[in-house]
């Protein structure tokens, strides 16, 4: 039985463009798969390229033509066809592109410790940001399942990310220029940690200064079916009334309206309210609700009388 | 003396230099730091008259373009960049 998304997680999805899963895929998986791509003691790995080069041609990680259903895309009982199986990512990946949705593209991703680099003569550099592949102007989503098999700490460059960032329209590496951006995150996380992203999230892959390969490994997911109440299947969420705006009690309770309304350090003054527009309608999208709103931003410049 | 470019580009919260730095990126062309993405959570200055108070001179800043007819409601890159500099002498 899958364990679909709450109306919370989805809100906080909405907002911020990612959800994580802590710790979520059991140690035993952790270590098949491992096993698998034969990761080893980093004193047997002598080059960077070779080792990787190794996990292609041994792992059982399979070469998924694009547009291949998730369903039949993973080798039965191999460590993937378990992650996928679990029922937290099953649930959050139906609740989010649906049952039958599609593999796009997979990739496990390597970061090699400083002195690999060092041996090379290569300058050892962070990935810029950017927002994966290229401009996308749709409604439909995709999501970015990633799967993190070791422990990640601070020192070995997780993924940096940018909550928030999901909704504004950029060209891939057009982002680049902005080294740093206020409220950036970097994944820090235990075996086993699921991330997901909405496809829009700016990110990019930190630098690795412990002594331990990280990895990361990586699916991205398209819907084949519109993206309405599928965690929702009841049709259970029903909008909240309008409340007043600036003038206000105190102490009001918080309710799914704030998660989704939540502001980030990075946004400008002007465009944060553009990026709460761009919410409501997406969380329009999200409920199949054409009209619901939230803080009046959408019916004020809707009441349009000429 | 060989003369050598340091570059500041700060994003700021609204189009005017006391607003709060909400992104920056430094390239060094003296060559004694390498930034990358990533290496700082906390902005070089609060604002862009902090960096000008520093030395940081000014050279170019984004303009104000009006949005699209239609396009109003699309958001995109950051919006108010300012990029500044600092010339440095010495034995590059």
């Amino acid at each position: 039985m899958v364990q679909l998304l709450s109306t919370e997680q989805m809100a906080e999805f909405a907002n911020s463009g990612c959800l994580f899963f802590d710790g979520l895929i059991d140690n035993e998986t952790n270590k098949e798969f491992l096993n698998d791509i034969g990761h080893t003691d980093i004193e047997n790995v002598d080059n960077m390229q070779k080792y990787f080069q190794n996990i292609k041609a041994s792992s059982s990680i399979p070469r998924i033509p694009a547009g291949t259903p998730l369903k039949n895309a993973y080798q039965h009982k191999s460590p993937l066809e378990k992650i996928f199986q679990n029922e937290v990512v099953a649930g959050a990946i139906n609740s989010l592109v649906g049952s039958e949705s599609v593999v796009d593209h997979q990739f496990l991703h390597l970061t090699f410790p400083t002195k690999y680099f060092k041996k090379t003569n290569q300058r050892q550099m962070s990935q810029v940001n950017h927002q994966d592949s290229t401009i996308d102007p749709r409604i439909t989503f995709d999501i970015q399942l990633f799967y993190f098999p070791t422990d990640v700490t601070k020192e070995m460059g997780g993924t940096r990310y940018h909550p928030g960032t999901h909704l504004r329209i950029v060209n891939e590496m057009g982002i680049a220029k902005y080294q740093n951006i206020k409220g950036q995150k970097n994944i820090v996380c235990k075996a086993g940690t699921i991330g997901i992203f909405h496809n829009g999230l700016w990110h990019g892959a930190g630098v690795n200064f412990s002594d331990e390969i990280r990895y990361m490994f990586k699916v991205r997911l398209q819907p084949t079916e519109k993206q309405e109440l599928l965690w929702d299947p009841e049709k259970k969420y029903k909008p909240l009334p309008n409340k007043a705006l600036y003038w206000t009690d105190e102490n009001q309770e918080k309710t799914v309206n704030d998660i989704l309304m939540k502001s980030y350090p990075w946004q400008e003054a002007d465009t944060n309210r553009l990026d709460k527009i761009n919410t409501i309608k997406f969380w329009r999208m999200l409920t199949g609700n054409k009209n619901l709103d939230i803080d009046y931003w959408l019916t004020r410049i809707e009441n349009e009388l000429y | 003396m060989p003369k050598r470019q340091k570059v500041l580009v700060l994003y700021l919260k609204f189009p005017s230099l006391e607003a709060e730095v909400i992104s920056w990126a430094t390239f060094d062309g003296t060559g004694q730091k390498l930034h990358m993405t990533g290496d700082s959570d906390e902005p070089p200055y609060p604002t862009g008259l902090d960096a000008l108070l520093d030395g940081w001179r000014l050279f170019q800043s984004s303009q104000a373009i009006p949005e699209h007819p239609g396009e109003e409601f699309r958001t995109s890159y950051l919006k108010h960049e300012f990029f500044f500099e600092k010339i440095e002498e010495g034995d590059f």
